[in-house]
């Protein structure tokens, strides 16, 4: 370009230059802002990818907890959860609930009664655009205490190197609690008979402004009938989502939510850490499970499921996992709405 | 504002406020998107927080647009430049409202509740649909890059008539309340 004044000239080359490293340092920040040049980076995506079963994962579906159903109901609360916080959903009165039981696997071909560790998706509405959702599993703790020491979980499982998981296991001492507990807690033969635990700690604000750190869990008013797993395993791959559906259809089932408080001290960040015995609770009401519906054009299809979903009166603690999760659910949510197409609202045949 | 050459006072405290939100929109969006850290949930409620501020910005800095106008560029500028800087404006209008629209619009065809300001909730401006999420997902993607890219060259313009043309076009929008500018050429 011509310079449009005499005398520029000599400093126009100068000029350019600068223009052409601000851009550049701009563009620069940008891109390593955006992790393309620290490919050691744990991302969203790298951790969601993590998941996939051998065969790659199931288009169109959620990338863990693949197989379930939805379920509508509503949560009767007690009223005593307003003591703790002030989310509506705790004054006395119903709410109406969109839920999923599912089993706890990334591969849509295991049956259900190979899956140690089973699910509940949860939303409790409150008018004012007040929703809570929550997805909470069977086990008293998890596996893991970090989301990284998870991604290196999911990466050494999937290894082909011999020791890979002999090395997890060295590198994670609390593995080896899961792994106690799945060997030796009794199986069921229902999502109905089983607890659903929040597992990850999460803040309580009262009213007042006072604040708790609580865990909380459904438990069953189903009484557990313990079935040995070589028993379960021969039953229908489907046989949990038939059972319930089953179930539901002989009366409403109930689960009792129950919110513990932590005490000072009490490992609130790691959730593979049961706090001790002996804890404040508080009784804030029940799940009632009224009807079953199909994953695949059920009304809790479109739900992400995603932890730090939160009405007023509840918000995260210094539990690192619900950032983590909700960073990899929402990379979920955003590839299976993409590929809805592999995953049609009605069933090409019968499955 | 008395002065012809430069812009009004509000539009020019509007330009570098909704600058530094923008830049800020471009970096926390690309950055909790690659991020499982704690940082993620601050920053995506950042974004959004700052991303439906700047709508109401925009509106507002389009009602002083069209109530105050803009300073004519320098007539030796030539045509080409000039069509140049008038078309990448409409496209930076354009992005600045669609932009926000486009996330706010997402999340509701997600089903998501969309927080922002700590804690005021917006209600939803689009249906729910897997469908639409994605058309929506992908336009708030891909235009967030072409919006960094033309913010780019907007940068390089402006620094060509600051530093090199010293024309007043960049005087017209400077930061500084400042003398007037200097006469071009003189
Ligand atoms: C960093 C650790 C974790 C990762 C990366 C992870 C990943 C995922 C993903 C990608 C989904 C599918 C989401 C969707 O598409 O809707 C999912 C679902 C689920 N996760 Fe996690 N998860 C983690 C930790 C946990 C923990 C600690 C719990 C339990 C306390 C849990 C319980 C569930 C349940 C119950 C579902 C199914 C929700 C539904 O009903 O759809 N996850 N997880
Ligand atoms: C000027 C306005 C905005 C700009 C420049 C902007 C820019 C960006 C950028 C650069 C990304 C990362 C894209 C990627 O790497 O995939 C992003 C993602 C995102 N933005 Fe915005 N954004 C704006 C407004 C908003 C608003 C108002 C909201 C919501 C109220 C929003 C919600 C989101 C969400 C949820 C994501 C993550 C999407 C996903 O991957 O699931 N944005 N945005």
């Amino acid at each position: 370009m011509k310079p449009p004044r005499a005398g520029v000239g000599r400093s126009a080359l100068g000029s350019w230059a600068i223009i052409g490293i601000v851009v550049a340092i701009a563009a620069i920040a940008f891109v390593y802002t955006a992790g393309w040049l620290s490919p050691q980076r744990t991302t969203p995506a790298k951790l969601v990818s993590a998941l996939a079963p051998p065969g790659g994962p199931a288009l169109g579906r959620r990338r863990n907890h693949v197989k379930g159903v939805c379920f509508t109901g509503t949560f009767e609360a007690t009223g005593a959860g307003t003591a703790i916080s002030r989310a509506p959903m705790f004054v006395r009165g119903q709410y109406p609930v969109v839920g999923r039981f599912n089993v706890a696997t990334a591969d849509p071909n295991a049956p259900d009664g190979t899956v140690r560790v089973r699910g509940m998706g949860l939303q409790i509405s409150a008018p004012g655009q007040q929703i809570w959702r929550s997805a909470m599993i069977s086990a008293p703790f998890f596996p893991v205490a970090t989301p990284s020491a998870f991604y290196a979980l999911l990466l050494a499982s999937s290894s082909k190197a011999p020791d890979a998981m002999k090395m997890f296991i060295a590198a994670h001492p609390e593995f080896a609690n899961f792994g106690a507990w799945a060997k030796t807690a009794p199986w069921t033969r229902s999502y109905a008979e089983e607890p659903y635990n929040s597992l990850d700690s999460f803040v309580f604000t009262s009213g007042s402004g006072a604040t708790s750190i609580v865990r909380w869990s459904l438990l069953p008013t189903a009484p557990a009938v313990s079935v040995p797993p070589e028993v379960l395993a021969k039953q229908d791959p489907y046989f949990l989502d038939q059972e319930i559906a089953q179930r539901v259809k002989a009366g409403p089932l109930r689960w009792t939510m129950v919110v513990t408080v932590a005490a000072a001290g009490d490992p609130t960040a790691d959730p593979s850490k049961a706090w001790p015995q002996g804890r404040r609770t508080v009784d804030v009401g029940t799940l009632v499970v009224q009807d079953v519906q199909p994953d695949r054009d059920g009304p809790c299809r479109d739900i992400n499921y995603d932890p730090t979903v939160l009405p007023a009166g509840i918000s995260t603690s210094d539990d690192p996992f619900p950032a983590a999760r909700s960073s990899a659910y929402r990379v979920s949510y955003d590839r299976r709405t993409a590929e809805a197409k592999y995953y049609p609202r009605t069933a090409p045949e019968a499955r | 504002m008395a002065d012809p050459k430069k812009f009004s006072p509000l539009q020019r405290v509007l330009h570098w406020l909704m600058a530094i939100c923008i830049l800020t929109m471009f970096f926390v969006g690309v950055g909790m998107v690659s991020t499982v850290t704690p940082k993620y949930l601050r920053l995506i409620e950042l974004h959004k927080t700052v991303g439906i501020l700047l709508l109401i910005l925009v509106v507002i800095r389009i009602a002083a647009r069209w109530r105050y106008g803009a300073p004519a560029l320098p007539a030796n500028l030539p045509v080409p430049i000039k069509l140049a800087a008038g078309l990448s404006h409409y496209v930076l209008y354009g992005l600045m409202i669609v932009m926000p629209l486009l996330g706010w619009a997402m999340l509701s065809a997600a089903n998501y509740p969309v927080v922002v300001f700590g804690g005021l909730r917006l209600p939803p401006i689009a249906p729910q649909g897997e469908l639409l999420h994605t058309v929506l997902w992908d336009a708030h993607h891909y235009l967030a890059f072409v919006f960094f890219a033309v913010v780019l060259a907007h940068l390089s313009a402006a620094l060509m008539h600051a530093l090199i043309r010293r024309d007043g076009v960049f005087e017209a929008m400077s930061p500084l309340p400042g003398p007037s500018m200097r006469q071009p050429g003189g």
